[in-house]
């Protein structure tokens, strides 16, 4: 390992729309690229080990954790964030269900839950209570005791 | 005015930044010529430090600085930090220094930081640190640290005794000499850590022009943190302004403080930069103060019917490696152990030991869920012993509905007497059972085993002691433009304070929800505060909101008759606006707003006569005494018998929290904190071998309870009010976890009866109950 | 928790990667990334350079060869689940990727990547080494094959060199009419199995014809259990039958460590071994 190598790429990449173009260091992974060089903080960091979800983006529609890609394989992709859900401030059914399910608490969790269902709905659709459980089984949340985001998506699926 | 706010399950107004990826959480926030830091931490469970050679990090490019406790500087290697809670009861109050010494006596423990442009080059550095520890032999597990031969866990130590906590009170001897029965039951309780989803973080900001240092944290207390920054650095109090922004949960270890902020604040002065510290998850595991390990051994005296005379017992608490937190967590073990339980004696001595791990300090209800679990505990061995059904002994022992107040005769660490206030322990019972199917169950559970299909019921009932004061601080002004600003000291992790006092500000006042603005938690801008822990802050800023509202609204009221020439009886407010009553035969109104226009010096002309400036009030009241929440819950499982695996099928919880200020927020409490006792009872399990290496610290081995693994939850109210306090509220942040392991452990058994299993310690896992199977087989074999 | 510094590659050719990994000291290959990137986020692995393989579009995909399927290193378990031919052809796999971590893992993770961690515990060594694969494994004096028998070497340690890449995977499936079966024991869903069983049956007119059964997370390696395959054979498709088998099962070594005993696994195989034979029978006899 050589202190001085300081490996960079360039990378182009779309995240909620809008087209970036940013040099990159290679080492960082992809939610600290959003978080640090994009400035979008919205998704979060709960382990860096690929357990609690709590990174959970789209690329290309899919549901990765971000912490478990480098910011460099996004060269090309079309990321989707927590950020780039609402329509201004017309949230979507999710995000609604969240509130009125009381499926947040201290919101920390919420977006890498809310990311992993938005996902999971829009390939299942009409997925009942134990395929949202297991939808979001790879999503830790330590305060909610998960019944009401069960709740919430089952509500949505059922739309 | 309506009850518009009060009781209903009006949706939080927190929530959309959250939706949206708005929240604003220590790691979110930045400043212009910030620095990171890494902490090099402790490898080794015990070991002399012989050196540190910190040259080679020194020398990487974006590096600004390495820190020993020697380069913090004096006086610093000379100055330990002081605990929170100082007791009588500690006899050895050991607490480190901000960053070792001479000495590591825990891994995760802080050697050294390095702090950096970015946190990557503050990682790349850490590993070029040298330090020559000499390894000494550790202790691990707590029953052993008062052993002749324990070596000790820091240097020169003569015993590993912390201090000791008692509980006592009634005839124990009377009551084992007359008693039908007696039983022996030793039980091993381990609770897991914090593991909040965002971990501990902080930003230190120092501002030379102002000499202030702005400190950013995740902590629960900020006013706690503040005067202890205070008065370990010696300084004025103004000088230290700590801000909670959003907190990705909390749960009990981010009350208190750890060496990482201190360290913080001298470096970001010294450097005169900004710096960022991040707790990443790893470190998380070994820094963040956890709950450990406690090792019950109890002794119960009952009558034939199972009436309970006398308990009695020692238990030893792991304290880990120093005393950050006095004994809060043995205090908080012991004196609630009476439970919702009329007993006549108890006498329980807790030894507090140190080990060499991780500090500990309360998780999630304290030592109350281990004080449930014991006096659970003795519940089941009392049935199994009589054979009686355990609901039945339960009944029999309950404090009665016409008891209350109940005086247990036990002290509360204050040293005041133990009152109950109220509740109806019998009735929450039934609830539970009734819903739980309990009835019907013995039916259901043979007819299953016919088909090999091993399903139990078990029952946990307890009591928590919330709100303990003294007093939670609250500032309500109506402002000018007509919105109205709430001001509390308590942090939020995510309970909702913010809707909840809204509520009860809006209602009183008399204005929409919407027009409250809400600041918390800022020690720059709220006039003073306590801390959120204990299920505290409904029963204590809930009251104070209350009043100050009042305050506010009776000031309004005379200052609109004044101004309206009509009497004080015929106005009311309603959306903000003072306005006559139809019955008064006028049609007059003035808005809250333009009142307190009127209010605002030199703006308006004079202030009228008799007012104070401003239209706000400050209050600080609280609840009268302790309220005490009560519930009582009933598990189903269905136990596996050839792999262990246990399948939580359902879960019903009858829960008295008094008066519910927005039951869906309740419901949200209690929940979560449900499914935190799941996690002790069957999950959460931080592994250490035997020099006290910490074995768990992902999330792959050490395992958080997650959706599919979770029972339907039904939780169902009572709401006997507290007379504690005018709203009748209790706290209800701790009840769900409280009493949820004897639940599941007790429905484990359950099942397992035809096998004679026991399984008393917890966490429970499949491979244990596989073992407490085949021992109960060779048990039935040989005899 | 921030990945030490390191070069990145990305080649697009299989060639340019062997060309590249002969170049280079103290290389990674990035696959799917769900076991070496927390490991490098850990530090607990700092290679100098990391070769990315995600972009070598030949090393992913599902391509029939006559009656043999073969499947790119790089083919994500997504991918996997959702393919038609699998779930046809070897359907026993399609069980065990539904247990393999969580969906958004496996958008990421890929089938060569789990071969070549090797975890004990993994669901797919377990289904090549039931499946009786050929591994495709190319290096710079050109490929070779190796059956998935051959692989494991010891604790998570493939056979395959520094200079070598898998390129593939090749199973050829079970004729279509037999019975299958996979279940594993986790603490909680998606996590790594304590032990894992998978089996197919072929049973003609009641009598077992051929057996495979393969045996995850017990031992250090997953193995085949061909003491109880072949005694099997010949029998009739009853409880008292796969009970022997799972007697096999529990006699087998096992290994044990700072959580599970060797005994808890050996029970564990033991149950499986029998549960999934059962469910195999009935699969096979279409009942
Ligand atoms: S932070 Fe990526 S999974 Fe936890
Ligand atoms: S809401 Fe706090 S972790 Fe889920």
């Amino acid at each position: 390992m050589s202190e001085q190598n300081n490996d960079e790429r360039e990378i182009t990449l779309t995240v909620n729309g809008k087209t970036y173009r940013e040099t990159v260091e290679t080492r960082i992974h992809l939610a600290d690229f959003l978080r640090l060089q994009l400035k979008l903080t919205g998704t979060h960091l709960g382990c860096e080990h690929g357990v609690c979800g709590a990174c959970t983006i789209l690329v290309d529609g899919e549901a990765v954790r971000s912490c478990l890609m480098l910011a460099v394989q996004a060269n090309g992709s079309d990321v989707t964030t927590i950020e780039g859900l609402a329509d201004g401030e017309e949230l979507t059914p999710i995000q609604k269900a969240f509130s009125e399910h009381h499926a947040l608490q201290c919101g920390f969790c919420t977006s890498g839950m809310i990311m992993s269902l938005t996902a999971y709905i829009a390939e299942n659709p009409g997925a009942d209570e134990e395929a949202i459980r297991e939808a979001i089984s790879g999503n830790i949340c330590r305060c909610t005791g998960y019944q009401s985001i069960v709740a919430a998506g089952v509500a949505v699926a059922a739309k | 005015m309506g009850m518009r706010y009060f009781g209903t399950s009006v949706q939080r107004q927190e929530d959309k930044k959250f939706l949206m990826g708005q929240g604003r959480y220590v790691d979110d926030i930045e400043f212009v010529g910030m620095l990171h830091g890494a902490f090099l931490r402790a490898e080794i469970a015990h070991a002399k430090i012989n050196g540190i050679d910190a040259s080679a990090a020194r020398e990487i490019p974006g590096v600004h600085a390495v820190y020993t406790l020697d380069d913090l500087g004096d006086p610093y290697p000379d100055k330990p930090m002081t605990t929170a809670y100082a007791s009588p009861l500690l006899k050895q109050t050991i607490c480190q220094h901000l960053l070792a010494k001479d000495e590591v006596c825990f891994v995760g423990q802080t050697v050294a930081l390095v702090v950096a442009e970015s946190r990557h080059i503050a990682e790349d550095a850490l590993s070029r640190i040298v330090v020559d520890y000499e390894p000494l032999p550790a202790v691990a597990d707590c029953r052993d640290a008062l052993d002749d031969d324990a070596p000790p866990t820091h240097l020169g130590l003569e015993s590993n005794l912390v201090g000791n906590f008692y509980g006592k009170f009634g005839d124990i001897d009377a009551a084992f000499a007359e008693a039908a029965h007696t039983f022996k039951v030793d039980f091993h309780e381990h609770r897991g850590g914090c593991h909040a989803m965002e971990c501990r973080n902080i930003i230190t900001n120092y501002d030379p022009g102002k000499d202030e240092t702005t400190v950013y944290l995740t902590t629960q207390s900020p006013f706690l943190i503040r005067r202890l920054m205070a008065r370990y650095f010696e300084e004025d109090e103004s000088k230290i302004r700590v801000i909670c922004p959003d907190v990705g949960g909390g749960f009990g270890p981010k009350n208190g403080p750890y060496a990482e902020e201190f360290v913080l604040a001298i470096v970001s002065k010294q450097l005169q930069r900004p710096v960022k510290w991040i707790e990443d998850r790893r470190e998380h595991f070994v820094a963040t103060n956890t709950q450990g390990d406690q090792m019950w051994h109890m002794e119960i005296a009952c009558e034939d019917d199972g009436k309970i005379l006398g308990a009695r017992g020692r238990v030893i608490h792991d304290m880990g490696a120093f005393v950050p937190y006095g004994l809060l967590l043995p205090a908080t073990s012991v004196f609630p152990l009476p439970g919702p339980y009329a007993l006549p004696a108890l006498d329980v001595t807790l030894d507090a030991v140190f080990t060499n791990k991780t500090c500990t300090s309360p998780v999630r209800g304290a030592g109350r869920p281990n004080a449930a679990y014991a006096m659970e505990r003795l519940i089941e061995t009392v049935a199994r012993g009589l054979k009686l059904d355990p609901a039945d002994v339960r009944r029999r022992n309950f404090v009665r509905k016409d008891q209350f107040p109940y005086t247990t005769g036990g002290t509360l660490p204050s040293g005041d007497p133990a009152v109950y206030d109220s509740g109806d322990f019998h009735s929450l019972l039934d609830m539970a059972l009734y819903k739980a199917g309990y009835p019907g169950f013995k039916k259901r559970q043979a007819a299953a085993r016919q088909e090999g299909r091993y399903l139990g019921m078990g029952i946990s009932s307890c009591i928590e002691d919330t709100g303990f004061g003294p007093y939670e601080g609250v500032k309500v002004k109506v402002q000018p433009s007509g919105k109205v600003l709430l001001q509390t000291g308590a942090a939020s992790q995510g309970q909702g304070h913010q809707t909840v006092y809204s509520q009860i500000v809006a209602e009183e006042l008399g204005v929409n929800i919407e027009s409250i603005v809400y600041q918390s938690a800022d020690t720059g801008t709220v006039p003073h505060g306590v801390a959120t822990a204990g299920s505290r802050v409904t029963a204590n800023a809930g009251p104070a909101s209350q009043a100050a509202a009042r305050l506010v609204r009776k000031k309004a009221l005379k200052l609109a008759a004044e101004v309206l020439e009509i009497d004080e009886d015929d106005l009311d407010i309603e959306d903000g606006v003072v306005r006559a009553i139809p019955e008064s035969g006028r049609n007059v109104n003035i808005s809250l707003g333009d009142l307190s226009f009127k209010l605002t010096p030199l703006m308006n002309g004079k202030v009228p006569e008799g007012y104070e400036p401003e239209l706000e009030a400050t209050s600080f009241t609280s609840s009268t005494g302790v309220p005490h929440a009560s519930g009582s819950s009933v598990a189903e499982v269905e136990v596996d018998v050839e792999t262990g695996e246990v399948k939580l099928v359902n879960y019903v919880i009858a829960h008295d929290c008094g008066n519910m200020i927005n039951p869906m927020l309740v419901d949200g409490q209690i929940v979560g904190g449900v499914v935190h006792g799941i996690g002790n009872a069957l999950f959460e399990r931080m592994v250490y071998d035997e020099n006290a290496q910490p074995m768990s610290m992902n999330y792959g081995e050490f395992l958080l309870p997650i959706a599919t693994e979770m029972p339907p939850i039904q939780v169902l109210h009572q709401e006997t009010p507290s007379p504690h306090n005018e709203l009748g509220v209790k706290g209800a942040g701790e009840g769900g976890t409280i009493p949820a392991a004897n639940a599941i452990i007790a429905a484990i058994e359950n099942a397992l009866e035809p096998f004679g299993v026991v399984v008393n310690d917890h966490p429970v896992d499949p491979q244990r109950i596989c073992e407490l199977l085949d021992a109960a087989q060779d048990s039935a074999s040989a005899a | 928790m921030k990945p030490g510094r390191f070069t990145y590659h990305d080649p697009t050719t299989i060639d340019e990667l062997i060309g590249l990994l002969g170049s280079l000291d103290d290389a990674k290959l990035l696959a799917g990334g769900q076991s070496l990137m927390p490991m490098l986020n850990m530090r607990f692995s700092q290679p100098d350079h990391v070769v990315d393989l995600n972009g070598i579009d030949e090393l992913a995909g599902i391509t029939t060869n006559g009656s043999a399927l073969k499947i790119g290193a790089m083919t994500r378990q997504a991918a996997l689940l959702k393919s038609n031919e699998i779930a046809d052809q070897i359907p026993v796999m399609q069980a065990a990727l539904q247990c393999v971590g969580h969906f958004q893992t496996r958008y990421r993770g890929t089938i060569g990547g789990s071969l070549c961690h090797l975890d004990p515990s993994a669901e797919l060594p377990l289904i090549a080494l039931l499946c009786d694969a050929e591994l495709q494994v190319a290096g710079p004096d050109g490929d070779r094959s190796i059956a998935m028998g051959e692989w494991p070497l010891a604790y998570m340690m493939p056979s395959i060199s520094e200079s070598e890449i898998l390129k593939s995977i090749n199973i050829n499936p079970w004729p279509q009419r037999h019975g299958f079966a996979f279940e594993e024991i986790a603490r909680r869903r998606g996590d790594f199995a304590i032990v894992g069983v998978g089996c197919q049956l072929a049973i003609d007119n009641g009598v077992i014809s051929k057996a495979v059964i393969a045996i995850g997370g017990a031992n250090q390696v997953p193995y085949r259990l061909t003491e109880a395959e072949e005694a099997l054979v010949g029998q009739p498709a009853t409880d008292d039958v796969f009970a022997a088998a799972g007697e096999v099962a529990r006699k087998q070594d096992a290994m044990s460590d700072a959580y599970i005993t060797a005994a808890y696994r050996q029970r564990l195989a033991n149950v499986l071994t029998k549960r999934t034979l059962a469910t195999a029978a009935q699969r096979a006899t279409g009942e």
